[in-house]
C-alpha cells in the first residue's frame, strides 16, 4: 500500500515526530544499559563474596597484576569517553550553515564528529593492545584460573616454568609481609579466574564498542547526521560511557586493593 | 464525553480486503518483515512447535512412570527426557508464549500505534530466539544433558560438555527476551495513541509492561550465571566448584535470582490475558482497575525479593530463611487482589461461557489452587517435608500450566478471529476444554497427594505404594494430550475452512476490536484517538459492540 511521506527522511514510518523517535531510542538505550549493569552485577557479587572469603588470595593476586598497565588503560578509556562525548557535541552542533563565522561554535560538524570518533576508536584499540600484553604475560607465566594455575598456555601437560616460580616466590613473600605465612594462598587461582572473567567480558564489550564506533564513523562519513538527527552518535556514546564506567570499578577492585 | 472512538475504521470499506496477511506475499515478505503482527505469528508458530515437543517429552516421562522399574526407557534416558521437558517448556515455550507471540501482535494494536518502537530490533529478537533454539536443539541431538532445567552445580559443572550447548542456547534465548522487554517498555512509554493515558491502558498492556520490567532486570543475571557456568566448565574458574574453592549454593542464589522473577515473567502475561477475557465475556468494566494494574507492578517488584524460598533446605542461615519466608507470604497479597477483583468483575456481569471464557475461569480455579499451595511451600517447617517432592511439581504445574498455559490458550481462542480472520468450531473448542481441564486436574492433583506422602521429584523408580497414584497421573496426562490434539485439529480446521470472522465477534469494548479483520497492515486505517477506556461498555456505541459484519449493521440501522 502506497502511503505518503510524513516527515524528514530519517523519521521511521511508525513514529509521528522526530522528538518521539529520539526519546524512544534514548529510553530504549537506558533500559539496555540497566540490563548491562545487572549483567555485570553478577560478577561483582561473585567478586565481593570471594574477596571476603579469601582476602589474602585477593590481596596477593592484586599485587601480581601490573597496576601501571591498569592505570594507563584507565586514563586511555577515560579520555576516549571524553572524545565520545565531544563527538556527540560535534554532531549536535552540525554544519552551522548560514551562521556568521564569528558566531560559529568551535569543533562542531561532520569533520569534527569523525575526528573525535576516530580518536575514540584508537583509544579503544590502545586499551586492547595493553590488555593483550597483560593477558599474554599471564598465559605465558601460568597465573591462570582453576586447574590451569601453574600450567602455561592453558596446556595441562605443560609444567610450570621458572617464571611461574618467580611469581609464586613473590606471592609467598607478599603473603608473609601482610602478616600470614610465607606460602602461596590456594585461592590465588580463584582470583585469577575472576580476573580473567571480569576483564574478559569487559574486553568483549570494548571490542563490540569498537565495531559500533566504526559503523557510526561510516554513517557519519555518508552524511547521515545533522543538527536535527544524530541519535546513533548519542546512543553509541551512552554505551561507551558504560564500558568506561565498568572499567572504572574494575581497575581499583582488581589492581589497587591491599 | 462522547462514546465515539474516532475514527471508525469499520465504516470504510476501502482497506477491508487488504489485511496484513495478504498485502504482501511470498516467503521473503515474512522472513524479513518488520510488521509486529507477522513477527508475532512467527513466534506463535515457533512456541507452539516447542509446546508440542515439550508435550511429547512430558508424555514420555509419564509413560515411563506408569509402573515401578523400567517401563519404556533406561534411567539415563529418563534423566535426559525430563531435563528436556523442563528446559523446552520453560525457555522455548512459556517465557515467549504470551509476551512474544500474543504481546507482539496485540501490544501495538491496543496502544493504537503502527508498530513497536524498534521494529528491526523486534525482528532481531525473533532471530535471536531462533538461534537460541538451534543451540538447544544441538544440545539435544549431539548431547547428553541430564542436569534438570535448573543446571545445578556441582553436577552441571562436571557433566557432559553438551551442557555448554544448552546453557549457551538459554543464554541467547535470554537476550531475545531482554530485547523484547526493552522494546515493549519503550513502546508503552512513547507510542500510545492520543487520549490513551495510563489510566486507560488495557490491563493486558499493564501485565506485559510489568513482565517486560522483569525481563530487562532479571534475565541478565541468568545470562551471567550461565556464562559463569560455561566458564566453570571451560576455564575452571572455581566460582561454583567446591573442589576449587567455589560454592555451589552461590549458583543456586544466582540462578533463582533470575528464575524466581522468571516465574512472574510466566504468570503475569497469563493474568494479563485473563483480564481482557473476563471483562469481555462479562460485558463489564474490570472491578478495581487501578488495583489490578498496580498488583501486576507489585508482583513484578516482589518477585525480586523471594528467590531464597527455593533454597530453604540448601543451608542458608536461618535468619535469611525467615526473611525469605515472610517476603514470600507478601506475594499472596497482590495475587489475592487480582483473584478477588476478577470474581467481583463477574458478579452481576452478563456472563457467556464461550471457550476463551472457559479457559479464563479455569485459570481462576487452577491458579487459586496453585497459589495457595505455594503458601504451604513458603512455610519453613512444612517446606522441609515437601521440598523436592511431587508436591512442588504439582504446585508449579498448577501455576505454570493451570495459570500461564490456560491464560495463553484462552488468549489464543479469544484473539484467534482477529489474528487469522477465521472463526473456529465452538463445540470442538469446548470439548477440548473439558478434556484439558479434567486431564490436567487428574494429572496434577494426584501429584499433590503423592508429594505429601513423600514421593520425591525427578526419580526414575519408586515404591509400589505410589503406583496407583502414578498410574492416575499418567492417565490424566493422556487425557490432557487428547485435549490438546482436539484443539490442534480444531484450529487447523478453522484455518482451512473456518467461517470469515467479523471485526468484533465477542462484542468487546477492547481497543484491538475497533480495527478491521483481518487487521490493516498499519493496524488502523487512520490513527485512532481514544476517547474512552477499554472496558467502558457503558460508553460504547451500538456499532462498536456490534458482533456481526459492518454491512449487516448498516442494513439493520436502515431498517430501524
Amino acid at each position: 500500500m502506497a502511503h505518503e511521506h510524513h516527515g524528514p527522511a530519517y523519521l521511521a514510518h511508525h513514529f509521528d515526530t522526530p522528538k518521539q523517535q529520539f526519546e524512544s531510542a534514548k529510553l530504549g538505550m537506558w533500559l539496555f544499559l540497566a540490563q548491562e549493569i545487572l549483567f555485570f552485577s553478577g560478577l561483582f557479587v561473585a567478586y565481593g563474596i570471594f574477596r571476603s572469603w579469601y582476602p589474602e588470595s585477593f590481596s596477593v593476586g592484586s599485587h601480581l597484576l601490573d597496576w601501571k598497565m591498569g592505570a594507563v588503560n584507565t586514563v586511555v578509556l577515560l579520555f576516549s569517553s571524553f572524545t565520545a562525548a565531544m563527538a556527540v557535541r560535534a554532531a549536535q552542533i552540525g554544519e552551522q550553515k548560514g551562521v556568521p563565522e564569528k558566531d560559529k561554535l568551535q569543533l562542531g560538524g561532520k569533520v569534527w564528529t569523525s575526528r573525535f570518533l576516530w580518536i575514540t576508536l584508537i583509544c579503544a584499540g590502545a586499551f586492547m593492545v595493553v590488555k593483550y600484553f597483560e593477558y599474554s604475560h599471564k598465559i605465558h607465566v601460568g597465573t591462570l584460573p582453576g586447574q590451569f594455575f601453574g600450567h602455561p598456555g592453558f596446556d595441562m601437560s605443560a609444567p610450570a616454568g621458572h617464571h611461574f616460580y618467580e611469581e609464586m616466590a613473590t606471592a609467598g613473600q607478599l603473603a608473609y609481609e601482610s602478616g600470614g605465612e610465607a606460602v602461596v594462598p590456594f585461592h590465588l587461582r580463584t582470583f585469577f579466574g575472576i580476573y580473567f572473567v571480569m576483564t574478559g567480558l569487559h574486553g568483549i564489550h570494548v571490542l563490540i564498542g569498537m565495531g559500533l564506533c566504526l559503523w557510526i564513523i561510516r554513517k557519519n562519513a555518508r552524511g547521515d547526521f545533522s543538527a536535527d538527527y544524530n541519535t546513533p552518535v548519542d546512543i553509541f556514546a551512552l554505551y561507551w560511557h558504560l564500558v568506561d564506567l565498568v572499567w572504572i570499578f574494575l581497575f581499583p577492585l582488581l589492581y589497587l586493593i591491599d | 464525553m462522547t462514546a465515539e472512538v474516532a475514527p471508525q475504521p469499520h465504516s470504510s470499506a476501502h482497506d477491508e480486503s487488504e489485511g496484513y496477511l495478504t498485502h504482501e506475499r511470498g516467503l521473503k515478505s515474512w522472513l524479513f518483515t518488520l510488521d509486529h503482527k507477522r513477527i508475532g505469528l512467527m513466534y506463535l508458530g515457533s512456541v507452539l512447535a516447542a509446546f508440542l515437543l515439550g508435550g511429547i517429552m512430558a508424555l514420555l516421562v509419564r509413560t515411563e512412570l506408569l509402573f515401578p522399574g523400567e517401563t519404556l526407557m533406561e534411567a539415563d534416558t529418563y534423566n535426559q527426557v525430563f531435563t528436556l521437558h523442563g528446559a523446552i517448556m520453560v525457555f522455548l515455550f512459556i517465557i515467549p508464549s504470551v509476551p512474544a507471540a500474543l504481546g507482539n501482535f496485540f501490544l501495538p494494536i491496543m496502544l493504537g500505534t503502527k508498530d513497536v518502537a524498534f521494529p528491526k530490533l523486534n525482528l532481531g529478537s525473533f532471530y535471536i530466539y531462533v538461534l537460541g533454539t538451534i543451540f538447544t536443539l544441538i544440545a539435544i541431538i549431539v548431547g547428553h544433558v541430564d542436569t534438570g532445567w535448573t543446571f545445578y552445580t556441582p553436577y552441571s559443572a562436571r557433566a557432559d560438555s553438551s551442557v555448554i550447548w544448552m546453557t549457551m542456547g538459554v543464554f541467547i534465548l535470554g537476550f531475545s527476551s531482554i530485547l523484547t522487554g526493552v522494546n515493549f517498555i519503550a513502546t508503552v512509554h512513547k507510542m500510545r495513541a492520543p487520549g490513551l493515558h495510563w489510566k486507560r491502558l488495557p490491563l493486558f498492556i499493564w501485565g506485559i509492561y510489568a513482565t517486560s520490567i522483569i525481563q530487562v532486570l532479571a534475565t541478565p543475571v541468568l545470562a551471567i550465571t550461565l556464562f559463569l557456568l560455561t566458564m566453570e566448565k571451560t576455564l575452571t574458574v572455581g566460582i561454583f566448584d567446591p573442589a576449587l574453592g567455589g560454592d555451589p549454593v552461590l549458583f543456586q542464589h544466582f540462578f533463582w535470582f533470575y528464575s524466581h522473577p522468571a516465574v512472574y515473567i510466566m504468570i503475569l502475561p497469563g493474568m494479563a490475558v485473563v483480564n481482557e477475557v473476563i471483562a469481555t465475556f462479562s460485558q463489564r468494566k474490570i472491578f478495581g482497575y487501578m488495583f489490578v494494574a498496580m498488583s501486576s507492578i507489585s508482583l513484578a517488584l516482589l518477585g525480586f525479593l523471594v528467590w531464597g524460598h527455593h533454597m530453604f533446605t540448601a543451608g542458608m542461615s536461618e535468619y535469611a530463611t525467615m526473611v525469605f519466608s515472610a517476603l514470600t507470604f507478601l506475594v499472596a497479597i497482590p495475587s489475592g487482589v487480582k483473584v478477588f477483583n476478577w470474581v467481583a468483575t463477574l458478579y452481576q456481569g452478563s456472563i457467556s461461557f464461550a471457550s476463551p471464557m472457559l479457559y479464563s475461569l479455569g485459570f481462576l480455579a487452577l491458579f487459586t489452587i496453585g497459589g495457595l499451595t505455594g503458601l504451604f511451600l513458603g512455610i519453613l517447617s512444612v517446606d522441609i517435608h515437601l521440598h523436592d517432592t511431587y508436591f512442588v511439581v504439582a504446585h508449579f504445574h498448577y501455576v505454570m500450566v493451570g495459570g500461564t498455559v490456560f491464560g495463553f490458550i484462552s488468549g489464543l481462542h479469544y484473539w484467534w478471529p482477529k489474528m487469522t480472520g477465521k472463526m473456529y468450531n465452538e463445540t470442538l473448542a469446548k470439548i477440548a476444554f473439558w478434556f484439558v481441564f479434567i486431564g490436567f486436574n487428574v494429572t496434577f492433583f494426584s501429584q499433590f497427594i503423592m508429594g505429601s506422602q513423600g514421593m520425591p521429584r525427578r526419580y526414575y523408580d519408586y515404591l509400589d505404594q505410589f503406583q496407583p497414584l502414578h498410574m492416575a497421573s499418567s492417565g490424566g496426562a493422556y487425557i490432557l494430550g487428547v485435549g490438546f490434539l482436539i484443539m490442534l485439529f480444531m484450529f487447523i480446521k478453522s484455518l482451512m475452512s473456518g467461517e470469515k470472522a467479523p471485526p468484533n465477534p465477542w462484542a468487546s469494548a477492547g481497543y484491538e476490536w475497533l480495527t478491521t479483520t483481518p487487521v490493516h497492515p498499519h493496524n488502523f486505517a487512520e490513527p485512532p484517538v481514544m476517547t474512552r477506556g477499554p472496558y467502558d461498555y457503558h460508553l460504547c456505541t451500538e456499532e462498536e459492540l456490534w458482533d456481526g459484519f459492518p454491512e449487516d449493521f448498516e442494513k439493520q440501522a436502515e431498517k430501524a
